[in-house]
């Protein structure tokens, strides 16, 4: 594909730009998830109405957001806090399921031996509860990861530069190569990003391989 | 009990994420985005270039782009440092960046940048078109020198047509008994010469299919397929010659003649500015038509068709 | 917030309402556009959904393909049909058949697996025929998880839908685009509004539609036999 090689630094800064505005948000949504999940397991009078809410937050539309929410916050539409901020929200809006799920499955006994042990509540969290979430957190984390990547695509024809401009440009100018190219690098990203979650999560939650393979 | 070295792998490669989006974040959204070739910010070479760098924007419209990278590969060789804002949109979306003096130097088309300021603009030669819009701009920006090359918005038909049903002027439109569908980016439903002008002017009804690809390859698909009758496409596109089209004659002058001139905010020296318009003063009608085929046709980036036509000038 | 107001007002207005390409036109073209595309996806997903999780067989490649699908990046495929297919439905159908498979596959799949071991192993004692094992028990209790994923299918291609008018076809995507390019805040806030209020609204009606879903029995088992 001559296409490809004549353009590499394009395909490059349209890759970080794609990164700079991915990353931010799947990490932005996970450091918001954790606790607002924790809040709708704890509390069970406010597990409805976080769930309800998030849902309601994922059915909104993504080009629609990344128009208003301009107003809401007093950015531009342009703007890259824009776009982190949207894709965040969505990120959220999926993995707070996830957290809330995780751990309303941590079984109980392990908790109990918990505060015999003395451990105090946040402690407790870190150490018992959230490790055990973890594959199901994780499970959500790598289906945020990939919808994120894919979805920050769309701003591409609100003049927001990431992989979806070599969508944009190459429609103007009729190059198959470069949509074709932006369609495989944009999967790959998405797929090398969550078997990095997959390795990251190995590494940090040796046990949960375990497990499966004890209950398979 | 935890595996200490798990957990510091585990802490390392958060850090090292947090990093990467760190310096992520401070790359390429801060320095605005590049077309290809030099990273965006610093190209110059030394020597008489302004201390704060000359932004240079372009439409989301990859002729658009290369006219603004002939300025910017220029002016780089005048040794001026030059920042690239490329895409950003159509008129409503950058020009209130110009505005603002968040860009420099912005490549523009003298009649359709003359009617959005006034839409009541009576002026219908370059020359007094020019003189309209140096009077029209707001405080900070001027227009100059325009170019001979032009980049109009023009209907155009497959010559079948034309033939089917004897149309050389867009008057000869009424004739037609069937709907008449233009395709055309979105914005063409609100501009002076879409279909209000139209129908102002030559008493033409058309309704509009907006594709978004600024007369582009589906535009042209469009109407050789017969899904349209007419096209807005850009006179400098290579299309027209390539697909045997024809370009309906405007004798009621709805579309203004379109000469690229570049407007530019304060912080362009005369010096600045005489580069640029050294590059105009070469960009005659076929050469704007030559260096979009390249595009187009050769599907070479805008730095590569810049820098070798640059060079063919004796402007680098 | 005044811009959300004359957005608000911008969708009230009756005049815009009517028209070959007024509100209630561009509305209907999009629920359209949506209900097509999840049908088609249906069509597609739910068949291979229902084999693999009858048979067991082929989970894998299944997983994968929904993986690599739902990375698939909408405006590429959508751009990339268009230049080869032209202007019209055919290339936004396209890419929105693609979007909306993935959940459909896993949730056909995913219904299945969960109905309880314990139920079929009781039917096939009772000499049910492969059949009928998945056409009067997997299937009734694996369709409230399948209603979930066309419920998700159908929020995904709502909330894409808009790129229709990116290469010339219908939907509420062209106030949005228009009022983008002529930086009609209005008329861009106010689709926008619109589709939103048309997601909720599609969202809230299959959340209905799941509940209806559910077979008589196993409610009864959940809640208990009442009168």
């Amino acid at each position: 594909m001559n296409w490809v090689l004549d353009n590499l630094p394009l395909i490059a800064d349209r890759t970080w730009a794609h990164l700079a505005t991915s990353l931010p948000a799947i990490l932005a949504a996970l450091l918001i998830s954790v606790p607002l999940g924790w809040v709708a397991h704890r509390y069970r009078a406010l597990n409805g109405p976080v769930l309800t809410g998030a849902g309601l937050m994922y059915a909104i539309p993504s080009l629609p957001l990344f128009i208003v929410l301009p107003a809401l916050i007093g950015t531009g539409v342009r703007d890259v806090v824009n776009v982190v901020v949207a894709l965040t929200l969505y990120g959220v809006a999926l993995l707070v399921r996830s957290v809330a799920d995780g751990l309303d499955g941590v079984p109980p006994e392990a908790r109990s031996a918990a505060v015999a042990l003395g451990y105090p509540p946040l402690r407790r969290f870190l150490t018992v509860d959230l490790p055990l979430a973890g594959p199901v957190v994780l499970s959500g984390l790598r289906v945020v990861a990939v919808s994120t990547v894919s979805l920050c695509t769309v701003g591409a024809v609100l003049g927001i530069p990431s992989l979806g401009m070599l969508f944009t440009d190459g429609f103007q100018r009729g190059i198959l190569a470069e949509i074709l190219t932006g369609i495989v690098l944009t999967v790959v990203l998405a797929l090398v990003l969550d078997r990095l979650l997959v390795v990251l999560g190995r590494l940090a939650m040796p046990w949960a391989r375990k497990t499966a393979e004890v209950g398979a | 009990m935890k595996n200490p070295t798990r957990r510091s792998a585990l802490a390392l490669a958060a850090v090292a994420a947090l990093t990467l989006t760190g310096c992520g974040s401070s790359d390429p959204l801060g320095g605005g985005d590049t077309a290809s070739g030099s990273p965006s910010g610093t190209g110059g070479m030394g020597g008489s270039g302004g201390a704060e760098p000359l932004v240079i924007g372009s439409q989301q419209y990859y002729s658009n782009e290369i006219i603004s990278e002939l300025y910017a590969q220029a002016l780089e060789a005048e040794g001026y440092t030059v920042q690239r804002e490329y895409q950003i949109g159509q008129r409503e979306v950058y020009l209130p960046e110009v505005e603002s003096g968040a860009i420099d130097v912005m490549p523009e088309y003298s009649g359709n940048l003359l009617q959005y300021y006034d839409a009541e603009a009576t002026a219908t030669s370059p020359t007094d078109i020019h003189a309209a819009l140096a009077e029209v701009l707001p405080e900070g920006l001027r227009p100059l020198e325009s170019a001979e090359a032009t980049d109009q918005d023009s209907y155009n038909v497959t010559r079948q047509f034309a033939e089917d049903h004897s149309l050389t002027s867009l008057a000869d439109l009424k004739s037609v008994d069937e709907p008449l569908k233009v395709a055309a980016n979105s914005e063409f439903e609100t501009r002076p010469y879409g279909p209000e002008g139209l129908k102002k002017a030559y008493g033409v009804d058309v309704t509009v299919v907006p594709v978004e690809d600024s007369g582009g390859p589906l535009t042209v698909k469009a109407l050789v397929d017969g899904d349209v009758q007419l096209a807005d496409i850009y006179s400098a596109d290579p299309s027209i010659e390539t697909k045997d089209l024809v370009t309906l004659e405007d004798p009621e002058n709805l579309i203004l003649p379109q000469n690229v001139t570049p407007i530019v905010s304060d912080a362009v020296d005369e010096a600045a500015a005489a580069v640029i318009e050294g590059v105009n003063a070469k960009l005659t009608a076929e050469e704007l038509i030559g260096l979009n085929r390249q595009s187009v046709e050769e599907q070479a980036s805008s730095a590569d068709i810049a820098k070798e036509w640059l060079a063919g000038q004796g402007l680098s | 917030m005044n811009q959300l107001w004359e957005a608000v007002l911008w969708c009230l207005d009756p005049a815009r309402w009517t028209g070959p390409s007024g509100i209630a036109a561009r509305l209907l073209e999009h629920l359209g556009y949506t209900l097509l595309a999840v049908l088609i996806a249906a069509a597609i997903a739910v068949p291979i959904g229902w084999w693999v999780g009858h048979t067991g067989k082929g989970r894998g490649a299944a997983v994968a393909v929904s993986g690599a699908a739902r990375a698939l990046p909408t405006l590429g495929v959508l751009t990339l049909a268009a230049l080869l297919l032209g202007i019209g439905l055919v290339a936004p159908m396209t890419a929105f058949v693609i979007l909306a498979i993935p959940s459909i596959l896993a949730a056909a799949y995913a219904g299945f697996e969960a109905v309880d071991r314990r139920v079929i192993d009781a039917a096939r004692a009772q000499g049910y025929t492969g059949a009928q094992v998945l056409w009067q028990i997997e299937v009734p209790l694996g369709l409230p998880v399948l209603v979930g994923g066309l419920r998700s299918a159908a929020l995904q291609v709502v909330a894409t839908a808009t790129l229709a008018a990116y290469v010339g076809a219908g939907g509420l995507g062209r106030y949005l685009f228009l009022g983008l390019k002529t930086q009609d805040y209005a008329m861009m806030l106010g689709s926008s509004l619109l589709v939103v209020v048309l997601a909720l609204v599609l969202d809230g009606a299959f959340a209905l539609a799941g509940r209806a879903a559910v077979p008589r029995g196993v409610t009864v088992a959940r809640r208990g036999v009442t009168a």
